[in-house]
């Protein structure tokens, strides 16, 4: 049952939300200028880390998920779950495409039961 | 006194009416959970929502990765990081008009309301002008969509129907969500929202953060692809 | 001045209930009491079931020859409306919208769901898609089968795909409302005492089927959209053309279709447990399990949709893992089968047409699991994809599982729901109708598919036609049998006896409170001090 306390949400202070909004700027401005310098691969890895940072404090202070229910936070992490669920496995399907199984083709060398018999 | 409301552990609660407590709800505490609850189950519905087109995006950025690199000399950076930026301040602001609301402080309100409303309005606007820039230039898929590097025009068509895609739909969220503060305001101006019952302004202020935390995505995935190339 | 006392006849007022408390179309469109809402959603659904059923008779008649009648365009669009229709506006919506909604805010103590306002809005948004829908089925319909499989549905197909598309996405909407609601309601509107172990498996069920509402569908909604964009604009991220996947297409479709053939059978297998735990008067064997096997199903349906695309393109190595997956989500659906066998050892079984549906259920939901088990190993599924194989074994677990668990559910609280009984000797008359039929109609397309005749096709070899004449025959009888129910239930409504509070001597909170109940379901909180299925002596378990 819920406790009367639940919807007795603390108000935040102006200054971490202010903070929280800065953070956010200053993030905004190196995920822009990093992307300008060549990483090769580790450039979307940088890129999306940042996002999820921001997203993370945006979430965490702007959206409150600090002060909700651990039921709250749980639906938070399954739809994040699911999400990824998406995009691993349907992306796991086109990178293994190419893994084909290639047997190698029939030979004297490397069939040598064959071989015995055929003597 | 007018009859108030008391739970089970005994916390007094001011009238019904003032909380706006539905009648199928025991306690203003119940009501504000399974708002909460309900609105964080809708927001989990708009990830997956957008998730399929994260999904399309992984995938094909995977397979054509130089054709999407290709793409980024020809996205306005400078207009969309101004475009981040100001999405960030429409979220401060709505958390400001929140805390406004759990302090009661009315005008307050209805100021930082109005002011994350004109954060929206100018984010909406720079966008339509960076449609208005990709239509004169041709990058439009399916009307006359003509890429100048032709090698990697098959491609290219791919990221910029994903572009169109993800960004239109953000955009509906975002008219949709000036819709809601324009609700709010309406209300908060009735003297709707105190500290007793600030549920609205809570709610659609969580569905704005989430809107703005999809453009955070956004922006680096369709503007930032191959910086230097 | 003394008034003439007289003595009136003492008029037994007839007791105020959700039917008779308000009259007039208004007091039931504008209504947010659950229970009118789910009667307004079973008369759609019921309309939308009958359209559905007159495409299967036209393309079953169609398959009484081998060359058939009509043409193999207007073949495509029949199968192809028939499976829409039947999917996302019937079987989707079908017990979660309708029982559920009835009974989930009364079997867990409360006056209505979360959101009443909600659930309303819900209904209207089906009415919307329907309407949709049924005006692509007027103008033509769509010829690319339900699965709206790109890039024929994008580019090529000259059929109403964007009007079927858009209907579908609008109905959408309406399953996840419905979902959300029952996943806030069940988690924050349970009475006092009515704890997660203490709830009816019904109620488990319709909320794990609401997991998969919420967090599937948004899914489809977008790959309907972007196929809709893909349509208009000529170009898409689907077409070939311009090196787009048609595979990622399937991926995002059965991403969410998979699941949704669990939100297809989970309710009917809360029905189940209900009806088997009632009908042998004796709790139900292992409840934890039952429980948790909701659940587990919820969240492994998500993992396995790669089995719909072993042939079309997948990798071999993500469809092993796919393989394997499917194999595991068949698991807890055998726990459940066990459990309910169980429950009825040692029971008072007795065979009311609510258990006679509940037993066609068991036997037929077990073939149509175990030949899924068939079609989830890769290589005999090379041999059976895209055959009728396919065909028998998801009417199977629809039709045979799905349907009879919702006939035998509503005939269960039919008693409940208005207040009066079906006649007896119809009811179990029908049943068995519908069990012939049935097994008439599905189990020759096992046969067929097995043999090789291709599903979705117009014309077959002669070889092929007892078996479909068969299957057609099974088919008129099976459409017989689901008229007489839709008869006598009417005619119960306003001529059947009336029933008492709890006619079939069931445990659960709904038996407690009056037939039909009142609009507000209880007239106190109910306490709860009881397990569920408190089956035995009758105890009072409502405070």
């Amino acid at each position: 049952m819920t406790t009367a306390a639940a919807h007795h949400t603390p108000v935040p202070k102006v200054s971490t939300l202010v903070a929280v909004f800065l953070t956010l700027i200053v993030f905004t401005v190196i995920t822009t200028l990093i992307s300008y310098i060549d990483l090769g691969e580790w450039n979307i890895v940088v890129a999306l880390l940042i996002a999820v940072t921001k997203a993370c404090f945006v979430a965490w202070i702007f959206m409150g998920v600090r002060y909700t229910t651990s039921l709250t936070k749980l639906f938070v992490v399954a739809g994040l779950v699911w999400l990824s669920i998406l995009i691993t496995l349907t992306y796991s399907d086109y990178t293994s495409r190419n893994w084909i199984y290639q047997p190698k083709p029939w030979s004297h060398t490397n069939a040598p039961y064959f071989d015995n018999k055929a003597k | 006194m007018a009859d108030t409301i008391v739970n089970a552990t005994e916390d007094v609660y001011p009238p019904a009416e003032e909380v706006h407590l539905k009648h199928h709800f025991a306690t203003p505490a119940q009501q504000m959970d399974a708002d909460t609850l309900g609105m964080w189950t809708f927001l989990i519905t708009e990830v997956l929502f957008f998730g399929g087109m994260f999904a399309s995006y992984a995938v094909y950025r995977n397979l054509y990765f130089p054709a999407f690199a290709s793409t980024s000399k020809f996205m306005n950076v400078p207009l969309g990081a101004t475009n981040t930026a100001v999405l960030i301040c429409s979220s401060l602001t709505m958390a400001m008009a929140v805390r406004s609301a759990q302090l009661s402080q009315r005008k307050a309100l209805i100021r930082f309301l109005l002011l994350t409303m004109f954060f929206g309005a100018i984010f909406l606007g720079i966008k339509g002008y960076e449609y208005h820039e990709k239509w004169v230039e041709h990058l439009v898929p399916g009307f006359g969509f003509h890429y100048e590097e032709v090698q990697f025009e098959r491609n290219a068509q791919i990221l910029f129907f994903l572009y169109f895609a993800m960004t239109g739909m953000h955009a509906i969220h975002m008219i949709v969500g000036f819709g809601l503060l324009t609700y709010l305001v309406v209300k908060a101006r009735k003297n709707t929202f105190t500290e007793h019952y600030f549920a609205p302004v809570e709610m659609i202020g969580l569905y704005w953060h989430f809107v703005d935390i999809v453009w955070i995505f956004l922006f680096p995935m369709l503007y930032l692809i191959g910086g230097t190339r | 001045m003394a008034t003439i006392a007289r003595e009136l006849p003492e008029v037994e007022a007839e007791p105020v209930d959700y039917l008779n408390v308000e009259h007039g179309w208004k007091s039931w469109l504008f209504t947010t009491d659950h229970k009118r809402i789910a009667f307004l959603y079973l008369i759609s659904i019921t309309l939308m079931f009958f359209i559905g059923g007159v495409m299967a008779v036209l393309f079953r008649i169609n398959l009484l020859e081998p060359e058939g009648i009509f043409s193999p365009e207007v073949y495509n669009r029949l199968f192809s409306m028939h499976g829409i229709v039947m999917v996302f506006f019937f079987l989707v919506p079908s017990i979660p919208a309708t029982l559920a909604n009835f009974l989930i805010p009364i079997m867990i103590g409360a006056k209505d769901l979360a959101f009443p306002k909600i659930n309303l809005l819900s209904w209207y948004i089906y009415v919307v898609g329907s309407l949709f829908t049924v005006y692509a089925v007027v103008r033509g319909g769509v010829d690319t089968g339900w699965t709206f499989y790109a890039p024929y549905s994008s580019t090529y197909s000259n059929s109403y795909v964007l009007a079927a598309a858009i209907g579908v996405f609008i109905s959408g909407f309406s399953s996840i409302l419905t979902g959300l609601n029952f996943i806030v309601t069940v988690h924050k509107m349970r009475a006092p005492g009515m704890t997660w172990s203490r709830l009816p498996l019904f109620v488990w069920s319709n909320y794990a089927t609401g997991l998969i509402q919420v967090l599937g569908t948004p899914v489809i909604a977008i790959t309907l959209l972007l196929l809709a964009f893909e349509r208009v604009a000529r170009v898409g991220i689907f077409d070939p053309n311009i090196g787009g996947d048609p595979i990622l297409f399937q991926h995002l479709f059965w991403f969410y279709s998979h699941p949704a053939v669990y939100i297809m059978i989970l309710p009917g297998m809360g029905v189940i447990s209900e009806i088997m735990a009632c009908f042998s008067q004796k709790r139900i064997f292992g409840y934890n399990f039952v429980a948790f096997s909701s659940m587990a199903i919820a969240v492994l349906s998500f993992v396995v949709w790669g089995h719909h695309m072993f042939i079309t393109g997948e990798s071999l190595y993500t469809s092993v893992a796919f393989s394997f997956l499917s194999f595991m989500v068949a698991v807890p659906s055998a726990i459940k089968v066990f459990n309910w066998t169980a429950t009825m050892y040692k029971g008072s079984v007795s065979f009311d047409t609510p258990m006679l549906y509940a037993f066609g259920f068991i036997g037929l939901f077990t073939i149509g699991g175990l030949t899924g088990l068939y079609l989830a190993t890769l290589a005999t599924d090379v041999a059976t994809h895209g055959t009728y194989f396919i065909v028998a074994h998801f009417h199977y677990v629809m039709v045979g599982g799905m349907v009879m668990a919702f006939l035998g559910g509503l005939h269960f609280w039919w008693p409940k729901i208005t207040g009066r009984m079906y006649p007896e000797a119809w009811s179990k008359f029908a049943c068995l109708i519908i069990f012939i039929g049935f097994n008439l109609t599905f189990f020759p397309q096992f046969i067929l598919g097995y043999l090789g005749m291709p599903r979705r096709y117009q014309s077959y070899p002669p070889e092929f036609q007892a078996l479909n004449v068969l299957s057609t025959a099974g088919a008129s009888v099976l459409g017989i049998g689901y008229v007489i129910p839709m008869v006598y239930f009417t005619w119960s409504m306003f001529k059947g006896p009336k029933a008492g509070n709890n006619p079939w001597n069931a445990a659960g909170l709904e038996w407690q409170i009056q037939s039909p109940p009142t609009t507000f379901n209880f007239d106190e909180t109910p306490v709860v001090k009881e397990e569920a299925y408190n089956y035995g002596p009758l105890e009072e378990v409502v405070g």
